[in-house]
Protein backbone atom coordinates (compact mmCIF):
# COMPACT_ATOMS: atom_id res chain seq x y z
CA UNK A 1 0.00 0.00 0.00
CA UNK A 2 2.97 2.00 -0.25
CA UNK A 3 2.17 5.33 -2.58
CA UNK A 4 4.89 6.81 -4.25
CA UNK A 5 5.30 10.33 -2.63
CA UNK A 6 4.75 13.33 -5.16
CA UNK A 7 8.24 14.34 -6.75
CA UNK A 8 7.02 17.70 -6.91
CA UNK A 9 4.84 19.75 -4.06
CA UNK A 10 3.80 22.73 -5.68
CA UNK A 11 2.50 23.12 -9.15
CA UNK A 12 0.10 24.40 -11.51
CA UNK A 13 -1.57 23.06 -14.85
CA UNK A 14 -3.10 24.79 -17.52
CA UNK A 15 -3.55 28.31 -15.17
CA UNK A 16 -5.57 30.94 -16.82
CA UNK A 17 -6.33 34.18 -15.04
CA UNK A 18 -9.03 37.28 -16.43
CA UNK A 19 -8.37 40.47 -14.78
CA UNK A 20 -11.67 42.65 -15.84
CA UNK A 21 -12.81 40.51 -18.57
CA UNK A 22 -9.23 40.46 -20.20
CA UNK A 23 -7.35 37.28 -20.43
CA UNK A 24 -4.18 38.06 -18.76
CA UNK A 25 -2.02 34.72 -19.22
CA UNK A 26 -3.01 31.31 -20.34
CA UNK A 27 -1.67 27.35 -20.55
CA UNK A 28 0.59 28.43 -17.71
CA UNK A 29 2.23 25.46 -16.06
CA UNK A 30 4.94 24.43 -13.34
CA UNK A 31 6.08 22.34 -10.93
CA UNK A 32 8.38 22.78 -8.07
CA UNK A 33 9.97 20.35 -5.74
CA UNK A 34 10.93 20.77 -2.22
CA UNK A 35 13.45 23.38 -1.73
CA UNK A 36 12.47 24.73 -5.06
CA UNK A 37 12.16 28.25 -6.24
CA UNK A 38 10.37 30.13 -9.19
CA UNK A 39 11.27 33.40 -10.96
CA UNK A 40 8.68 35.15 -12.21
CA UNK A 41 9.86 37.45 -14.66
CA UNK A 42 7.32 39.47 -17.41
CA UNK A 43 6.92 43.24 -18.18
CA UNK A 44 4.74 45.30 -16.60
CA UNK A 45 0.72 43.81 -16.40
CA UNK A 46 1.95 40.68 -18.05
CA UNK A 47 -0.05 39.03 -14.71
CA UNK A 48 3.13 38.31 -12.18
CA UNK A 49 0.79 40.11 -9.27
CA UNK A 50 -2.40 38.07 -10.81
CA UNK A 51 -0.42 34.91 -10.93
CA UNK A 52 0.69 35.04 -7.05
CA UNK A 53 -2.36 35.99 -5.90
CA UNK A 54 -4.36 33.26 -7.53
CA UNK A 55 -1.58 30.86 -6.25
CA UNK A 56 -1.96 32.81 -2.88
CA UNK A 57 -6.01 31.84 -3.48
CA UNK A 58 -7.04 35.37 -3.34
CA UNK A 59 -8.21 35.23 -6.57
CA UNK A 60 -9.96 32.50 -8.64
CA UNK A 61 -8.77 31.01 -11.60
CA UNK A 62 -10.16 31.19 -14.96
CA UNK A 63 -9.21 27.90 -16.22
CA UNK A 64 -6.87 24.93 -14.76
CA UNK A 65 -5.73 23.58 -11.13
CA UNK A 66 -3.18 23.95 -8.22
CA UNK A 67 -2.11 21.33 -6.46
CA UNK A 68 -0.26 21.36 -3.21
CA UNK A 69 1.23 17.47 -3.35
CA UNK A 70 -2.45 15.17 -3.62
CA UNK A 71 -4.53 18.27 -2.68
CA UNK A 72 -6.31 20.59 -4.95
CA UNK A 73 -5.69 24.55 -3.63
CA UNK A 74 -9.56 24.89 -4.21
CA UNK A 75 -10.65 22.23 -1.94
CA UNK A 76 -9.48 23.67 1.36
CA UNK A 77 -8.79 27.28 1.62
CA UNK A 78 -7.76 27.39 5.20
CA UNK A 79 -5.38 24.68 4.93
CA UNK A 80 -3.80 26.16 2.39
CA UNK A 81 -3.85 30.10 3.75
CA UNK A 82 -1.85 28.23 7.00
CA UNK A 83 0.86 26.87 4.57
CA UNK A 84 1.60 30.20 3.06
CA UNK A 85 2.82 33.72 3.40
CA UNK A 86 1.85 36.74 0.63
CA UNK A 87 3.79 39.41 0.75
CA UNK A 88 1.97 41.99 -1.96
CA UNK A 89 2.86 45.59 -2.81
CA UNK A 90 0.96 46.65 0.12
CA UNK A 91 2.27 46.24 3.52
CA UNK A 92 -0.47 45.88 5.96
CA UNK A 93 1.62 47.59 8.55
CA UNK A 94 -0.27 49.95 10.66
CA UNK A 95 0.63 53.30 11.34
CA UNK A 96 -0.19 53.51 15.22
CA UNK A 97 1.16 50.03 16.33
CA UNK A 98 4.74 49.64 17.21
CA UNK A 99 6.80 48.03 14.37
CA UNK A 100 7.28 44.92 17.08
CA UNK A 101 3.34 44.74 17.59
CA UNK A 102 2.51 44.49 13.95
CA UNK A 103 4.81 41.68 13.59
CA UNK A 104 3.56 39.90 16.57
CA UNK A 105 -0.43 40.43 15.69
CA UNK A 106 0.27 38.78 11.99
CA UNK A 107 2.19 36.10 13.48
CA UNK A 108 -0.32 35.26 16.18
CA UNK A 109 -3.02 34.73 13.55
CA UNK A 110 -0.85 31.92 11.75
CA UNK A 111 0.55 30.73 14.97
CA UNK A 112 -0.87 31.69 18.56
CA UNK A 113 2.52 30.35 20.35
CA UNK A 114 4.59 32.00 18.14
CA UNK A 115 8.34 32.58 19.38
CA UNK A 116 9.91 33.33 16.05
CA UNK A 117 8.78 37.54 16.24
CA UNK A 118 12.55 38.77 17.98
CA UNK A 119 14.82 36.57 15.37
CA UNK A 120 12.43 37.69 12.62
CA UNK A 121 13.28 41.09 13.11
CA UNK A 122 16.62 40.30 13.57
CA UNK A 123 17.30 39.42 10.37
CA UNK A 124 16.14 42.13 8.94
CA UNK A 125 18.22 44.02 11.25
CA UNK A 126 14.80 45.73 12.57
CA UNK A 127 15.59 44.96 16.35
CA UNK A 128 16.62 48.23 17.30
CA UNK A 129 13.25 49.83 15.62
CA UNK A 130 11.14 47.13 17.66
CA UNK A 131 9.28 49.41 19.91
CA UNK A 132 9.16 52.36 17.45
CA UNK A 133 5.68 53.72 16.22
CA UNK A 134 5.06 52.06 12.33
CA UNK A 135 4.43 55.62 11.43
CA UNK A 136 8.62 56.56 11.69
CA UNK A 137 9.66 53.80 9.69
CA UNK A 138 11.22 54.61 6.11
CA UNK A 139 9.90 52.95 3.10
CA UNK A 140 12.40 50.22 3.22
CA UNK A 141 12.39 49.61 6.90
CA UNK A 142 8.25 49.09 6.01
CA UNK A 143 9.43 47.10 3.42
CA UNK A 144 12.09 44.87 5.86
CA UNK A 145 8.83 44.83 8.23
CA UNK A 146 6.79 43.35 5.74
CA UNK A 147 9.45 40.68 4.74
CA UNK A 148 9.79 39.73 8.30
CA UNK A 149 6.42 38.39 8.81
CA UNK A 150 7.37 34.98 6.48
CA UNK A 151 10.02 34.40 9.17
CA UNK A 152 7.98 35.49 12.19
CA UNK A 153 5.80 32.31 11.60
CA UNK A 154 6.43 29.21 10.04
CA UNK A 155 5.24 28.07 6.44
CA UNK A 156 6.64 26.37 3.43
CA UNK A 157 5.22 28.54 0.72
CA UNK A 158 6.24 32.26 0.41
CA UNK A 159 4.90 34.09 -2.38
CA UNK A 160 6.62 37.27 -2.02
CA UNK A 161 5.60 40.01 -5.42
CA UNK A 162 8.52 42.53 -5.72
CA UNK A 163 10.28 41.89 -2.31
CA UNK A 164 13.41 43.79 -2.88
CA UNK A 165 11.62 47.19 -4.44
CA UNK A 166 12.96 50.08 -1.86
CA UNK A 167 15.08 47.55 -0.43
CA UNK A 168 18.92 49.07 0.00
CA UNK A 169 22.01 46.29 -0.59
CA UNK A 170 21.82 45.29 2.68
CA UNK A 171 18.36 44.40 2.74
CA UNK A 172 18.63 42.78 -0.73
CA UNK A 173 21.68 40.56 1.39
CA UNK A 174 19.71 39.82 4.22
CA UNK A 175 16.56 39.08 1.80
CA UNK A 176 18.23 36.68 -0.12
CA UNK A 177 19.74 34.57 2.40
CA UNK A 178 16.63 34.15 4.10
CA UNK A 179 15.22 33.15 0.96
CA UNK A 180 18.23 30.24 0.88
CA UNK A 181 18.21 29.13 4.43
CA UNK A 182 14.27 28.95 3.58
CA UNK A 183 14.79 26.44 0.73
CA UNK A 184 17.53 24.94 2.60
CA UNK A 185 14.98 23.78 5.20
CA UNK A 186 12.60 22.51 2.01
CA UNK A 187 10.43 25.90 1.55
CA UNK A 188 9.55 27.10 -1.52
CA UNK A 189 9.66 30.47 -3.15
CA UNK A 190 7.94 31.95 -5.39
CA UNK A 191 8.89 35.38 -6.68
CA UNK A 192 8.73 38.39 -8.89
CA UNK A 193 11.14 40.88 -9.67
CA UNK A 194 12.79 43.64 -11.91
CA UNK A 195 15.79 43.54 -10.19
CA UNK A 196 18.76 40.95 -10.10
CA UNK A 197 18.20 38.57 -6.81
CA UNK A 198 20.17 35.96 -6.44
CA UNK A 199 18.48 32.60 -6.61
CA UNK A 200 20.65 29.66 -7.04
CA UNK A 201 19.48 27.31 -9.71
CA UNK A 202 16.01 28.87 -9.72
CA UNK A 203 13.11 28.10 -12.31
CA UNK A 204 12.57 31.06 -14.42
CA UNK A 205 8.71 31.55 -15.60
CA UNK A 206 8.62 33.56 -18.82
CA UNK A 207 4.79 35.50 -17.96
CA UNK A 208 4.77 37.40 -21.71
CA UNK A 209 5.33 33.59 -23.46
CA UNK A 210 2.10 32.73 -21.47
CA UNK A 211 0.13 35.49 -22.87
CA UNK A 212 -2.95 35.01 -24.81
CA UNK A 213 -2.26 34.29 -28.44
CA UNK A 214 -4.96 37.31 -29.89
CA UNK A 215 -2.90 39.19 -27.96
CA UNK A 216 0.44 38.83 -29.49
CA UNK A 217 -0.90 38.59 -33.11
CA UNK A 218 -3.11 41.19 -33.63
CA UNK A 219 -4.09 42.32 -37.32
CA UNK A 220 -2.25 45.12 -36.93
CA UNK A 221 1.10 44.03 -36.86
CA UNK A 222 0.47 41.54 -39.79
CA UNK B 1 -10.79 31.37 19.60
CA UNK B 2 -7.38 33.19 20.50
CA UNK B 3 -6.86 34.43 16.89
CA UNK B 4 -10.18 36.30 17.49
CA UNK B 5 -8.52 37.58 21.10
CA UNK B 6 -5.77 38.75 18.88
CA UNK B 7 -7.90 40.80 16.12
CA UNK B 8 -10.09 42.45 18.95
CA UNK B 9 -6.89 43.20 20.50
CA UNK B 10 -5.26 44.87 17.85
CA UNK B 11 -8.51 46.30 16.82
CA UNK B 12 -8.84 47.83 20.76
CA UNK B 13 -5.51 49.35 20.67
CA UNK B 14 -5.74 51.01 17.24
CA UNK B 15 -9.25 52.40 18.34
CA UNK B 16 -7.27 53.43 21.94
CA UNK B 17 -4.53 55.12 19.90
CA UNK B 18 -6.80 56.77 17.29
CA UNK B 19 -9.51 57.76 19.78
CA UNK B 20 -11.39 60.27 17.75
CA UNK B 21 -13.56 57.84 16.06
CA UNK B 22 -14.88 56.42 19.44
CA UNK B 23 -15.52 60.19 20.98
CA UNK B 24 -17.08 61.27 17.69
CA UNK B 25 -20.01 58.48 18.07
CA UNK B 26 -20.60 59.89 21.85
CA UNK B 27 -20.33 63.01 20.81
CA UNK B 28 -22.69 62.67 18.05
CA UNK B 29 -25.12 60.73 20.40
CA UNK B 30 -24.93 63.26 23.34
CA UNK B 31 -25.07 66.65 20.91
CA UNK B 32 -27.74 65.20 18.45
CA UNK B 33 -30.49 64.12 22.07
CA UNK B 34 -29.75 67.52 24.08
CA UNK B 35 -31.45 69.27 20.59
CA UNK B 36 -34.39 67.62 21.30
CA UNK B 37 -35.94 69.35 23.82
CA UNK B 38 -34.77 73.00 22.72
CA UNK B 39 -36.63 71.65 19.29
CA UNK B 40 -39.65 70.55 20.74
CA UNK B 41 -40.12 72.61 23.91
CA UNK B 42 -39.45 71.80 27.77
CA UNK B 43 -43.04 70.33 27.91
CA UNK B 44 -42.45 66.99 29.58
CA UNK B 45 -45.82 64.82 28.37
CA UNK B 46 -44.08 65.13 25.02
CA UNK B 47 -40.27 64.08 25.60
CA UNK B 48 -41.44 61.32 27.79
CA UNK B 49 -43.65 60.24 25.23
CA UNK B 50 -41.09 60.62 22.12
CA UNK B 51 -38.06 59.79 24.51
CA UNK B 52 -37.42 56.13 23.37
CA UNK B 53 -38.08 56.93 19.69
CA UNK B 54 -35.74 59.90 19.89
CA UNK B 55 -32.58 57.85 22.11
CA UNK B 56 -32.99 54.90 19.67
CA UNK B 57 -32.99 56.90 16.08
CA UNK B 58 -30.41 58.79 17.40
CA UNK B 59 -28.17 55.54 18.93
CA UNK B 60 -28.61 53.69 15.66
CA UNK B 61 -27.41 57.43 13.62
CA UNK B 62 -24.28 57.19 15.36
CA UNK B 63 -23.65 53.60 15.29
CA UNK B 64 -23.38 54.72 11.68
CA UNK B 65 -21.05 57.38 11.44
CA UNK B 66 -18.23 54.82 12.15
CA UNK B 67 -19.12 52.11 10.06
CA UNK B 68 -17.46 52.91 6.87
CA UNK B 69 -13.88 52.87 8.86
CA UNK B 70 -14.96 49.27 10.15
CA UNK B 71 -12.98 47.49 7.01
CA UNK B 72 -11.72 50.79 4.99
CA UNK B 73 -8.32 50.90 6.63
CA UNK B 74 -7.67 47.36 6.58
CA UNK B 75 -8.71 47.53 3.03
CA UNK B 76 -6.42 50.54 2.13
CA UNK B 77 -3.70 49.06 3.57
CA UNK B 78 -3.36 45.70 2.83
CA UNK B 79 -4.30 43.96 5.91
CA UNK B 80 -7.50 42.82 4.62
CA UNK B 81 -6.35 40.50 2.37
CA UNK B 82 -3.56 39.18 4.83
CA UNK B 83 -6.50 38.68 6.98
CA UNK B 84 -8.29 36.34 4.32
CA UNK B 85 -4.91 34.65 4.22
CA UNK B 86 -5.14 33.21 7.51
CA UNK B 87 -5.61 29.69 8.77
CA UNK B 88 -8.75 30.95 10.33
CA UNK B 89 -11.68 31.07 8.84
CA UNK B 90 -12.50 34.62 8.26
CA UNK B 91 -15.80 35.22 9.40
CA UNK B 92 -14.43 34.06 12.99
CA UNK B 93 -12.10 37.02 12.12
CA UNK B 94 -14.90 39.02 11.34
CA UNK B 95 -17.18 38.56 14.55
CA UNK B 96 -13.76 39.94 16.05
CA UNK B 97 -13.73 42.84 14.67
CA UNK B 98 -17.15 43.36 14.57
CA UNK B 99 -16.83 43.02 18.80
CA UNK B 100 -14.19 45.19 18.73
CA UNK B 101 -16.36 47.64 16.74
CA UNK B 102 -19.43 47.12 19.24
CA UNK B 103 -16.87 47.99 22.61
CA UNK B 104 -15.31 51.19 20.73
CA UNK B 105 -18.73 52.49 19.41
CA UNK B 106 -21.72 51.03 21.06
CA UNK B 107 -20.91 50.74 24.85
CA UNK B 108 -19.90 54.61 24.85
CA UNK B 109 -23.33 54.97 23.84
CA UNK B 110 -24.68 52.69 26.14
CA UNK B 111 -22.92 54.20 29.30
CA UNK B 112 -24.28 58.00 27.91
CA UNK B 113 -27.52 56.76 27.38
CA UNK B 114 -28.92 57.19 31.53
CA UNK B 115 -27.86 60.14 31.56
CA UNK B 116 -29.74 61.27 28.18
CA UNK B 117 -33.00 59.36 29.14
CA UNK B 118 -33.47 61.63 32.49
CA UNK B 119 -32.59 64.36 30.14
CA UNK B 120 -35.96 63.69 28.25
CA UNK B 121 -37.70 62.38 31.12
CA UNK B 122 -38.09 58.98 30.48
CA UNK B 123 -39.23 56.82 33.53
CA UNK B 124 -37.29 55.10 35.73
CA UNK B 125 -39.97 51.90 34.60
CA UNK B 126 -38.50 52.69 31.08
CA UNK B 127 -34.85 52.96 31.81
CA UNK B 128 -34.07 49.32 32.92
CA UNK B 129 -35.80 47.95 29.56
CA UNK B 130 -33.63 50.87 27.40
CA UNK B 131 -30.64 49.44 28.26
CA UNK B 132 -31.63 45.70 27.85
CA UNK B 133 -32.98 47.00 24.00
CA UNK B 134 -29.54 48.82 23.49
CA UNK B 135 -27.64 45.73 24.63
CA UNK B 136 -29.68 43.53 22.38
CA UNK B 137 -29.97 45.90 19.61
CA UNK B 138 -27.23 47.41 19.02
CA UNK B 139 -24.82 44.35 18.58
CA UNK B 140 -27.25 43.66 15.90
CA UNK B 141 -27.07 46.39 14.20
CA UNK B 142 -22.94 46.15 14.48
CA UNK B 143 -23.48 42.73 12.26
CA UNK B 144 -25.91 43.70 9.78
CA UNK B 145 -23.09 47.47 9.26
CA UNK B 146 -20.30 45.21 8.61
CA UNK B 147 -21.97 44.01 6.01
CA UNK B 148 -22.61 46.77 4.34
CA UNK B 149 -19.24 48.52 5.17
CA UNK B 150 -17.63 45.03 3.34
CA UNK B 151 -20.21 45.50 0.13
CA UNK B 152 -19.17 48.59 -0.19
CA UNK B 153 -15.43 48.95 -0.24
CA UNK B 154 -14.01 50.39 -2.80
CA UNK B 155 -17.07 52.54 -3.67
CA UNK B 156 -16.35 56.33 -4.25
CA UNK B 157 -18.85 57.38 -1.64
CA UNK B 158 -19.48 54.72 0.27
CA UNK B 159 -20.37 56.35 3.27
CA UNK B 160 -23.91 57.09 1.51
CA UNK B 161 -24.31 53.96 -0.07
CA UNK B 162 -23.59 52.06 3.43
CA UNK B 163 -26.73 54.16 4.86
CA UNK B 164 -28.91 53.30 1.98
CA UNK B 165 -28.22 49.61 2.30
CA UNK B 166 -27.87 49.26 5.93
CA UNK B 167 -31.01 51.69 7.31
CA UNK B 168 -33.58 50.01 6.17
CA UNK B 169 -32.02 46.46 7.38
CA UNK B 170 -31.84 47.96 11.20
CA UNK B 171 -35.64 49.16 11.02
CA UNK B 172 -37.13 45.65 13.09
CA UNK B 173 -34.08 46.33 15.50
CA UNK B 174 -35.33 50.40 15.96
CA UNK B 175 -39.55 49.06 16.06
CA UNK B 176 -39.17 46.27 18.72
CA UNK B 177 -36.36 48.06 20.80
CA UNK B 178 -38.83 51.22 21.05
CA UNK B 179 -41.85 49.12 21.51
CA UNK B 180 -40.42 47.55 23.75
CA UNK B 181 -39.70 50.30 26.02
CA UNK B 182 -43.10 51.81 25.44
CA UNK B 183 -44.67 49.12 26.80
CA UNK B 184 -42.51 49.32 29.85
CA UNK B 185 -43.17 52.90 30.27
CA UNK B 186 -47.34 52.14 29.90
CA UNK B 187 -46.94 49.35 32.32
CA UNK B 188 -47.33 46.75 29.92
CA UNK B 189 -45.26 43.32 29.43
CA UNK B 190 -42.46 43.97 27.18
CA UNK B 191 -41.11 40.64 27.21
CA UNK B 192 -42.51 39.54 23.54
CA UNK B 193 -40.03 42.55 21.87
CA UNK B 194 -37.41 41.44 23.96
CA UNK B 195 -37.10 38.27 22.56
CA UNK B 196 -37.59 39.17 19.21
CA UNK B 197 -34.80 41.64 19.42
CA UNK B 198 -33.03 38.87 20.87
CA UNK B 199 -33.89 36.32 18.25
CA UNK B 200 -32.95 39.03 15.12
CA UNK B 201 -29.00 39.55 17.13
CA UNK B 202 -29.31 35.10 17.45
CA UNK B 203 -30.25 35.49 13.45
CA UNK B 204 -27.54 37.87 12.48
CA UNK B 205 -24.60 36.55 14.25
CA UNK B 206 -24.04 33.53 12.20
CA UNK B 207 -25.93 35.24 8.81
CA UNK B 208 -24.48 38.22 9.07
CA UNK B 209 -20.64 37.40 9.10
CA UNK B 210 -21.47 35.14 5.62
CA UNK B 211 -22.09 37.49 4.26
CA UNK B 212 -19.48 40.44 5.04
CA UNK B 213 -17.06 37.58 4.15
CA UNK B 214 -18.52 37.36 0.72
CA UNK B 215 -18.21 40.79 0.18
CA UNK B 216 -14.51 41.08 1.66
CA UNK B 217 -13.64 38.47 -1.02
CA UNK B 218 -14.59 40.34 -3.64
CA UNK B 219 -13.48 43.20 -2.45
CA UNK B 220 -9.51 41.95 -2.19
CA UNK B 221 -9.88 40.29 -5.96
Amino acid sequence: MHSVPPIFLFRAERLACRRGGRLVFQGLDFELPEGGALLLLGPNGSGKSSLLRLLAGLLPADDGAVWWGEQRLSADREAHAGRLHYVGHQDGIKAALTAGENLLFWARLHDPAVTGVAPALAAFALTALADLPAKFLSAGQRRRLALARVLAAAAPLWLLDEPSVGLDRDGVARLESVIAEHRRLGGIVLLSTHTDLVLPDAQVLRLDDCAPRHALTPERWA
Amino acid sequence: MRRIGTVIQRDLRLAWRHGSDSLTVVAFFVLTVTLFPFGLGPESNLLERTSAGILWVTALLASMLSLDRLFLADYEDGSLELLALTPTPLELLVIGKVVAHWLTTALPLMAAAPLLALLLHLPADGLVTLMVTLLLGTPTLSLIGAMGAALVLGARRGGVLLSLLVLPLAVPVLIFAVGAVDAAVQGLPSRGDLLILGGLLLAALPLAPLATVAGLRQAVQ
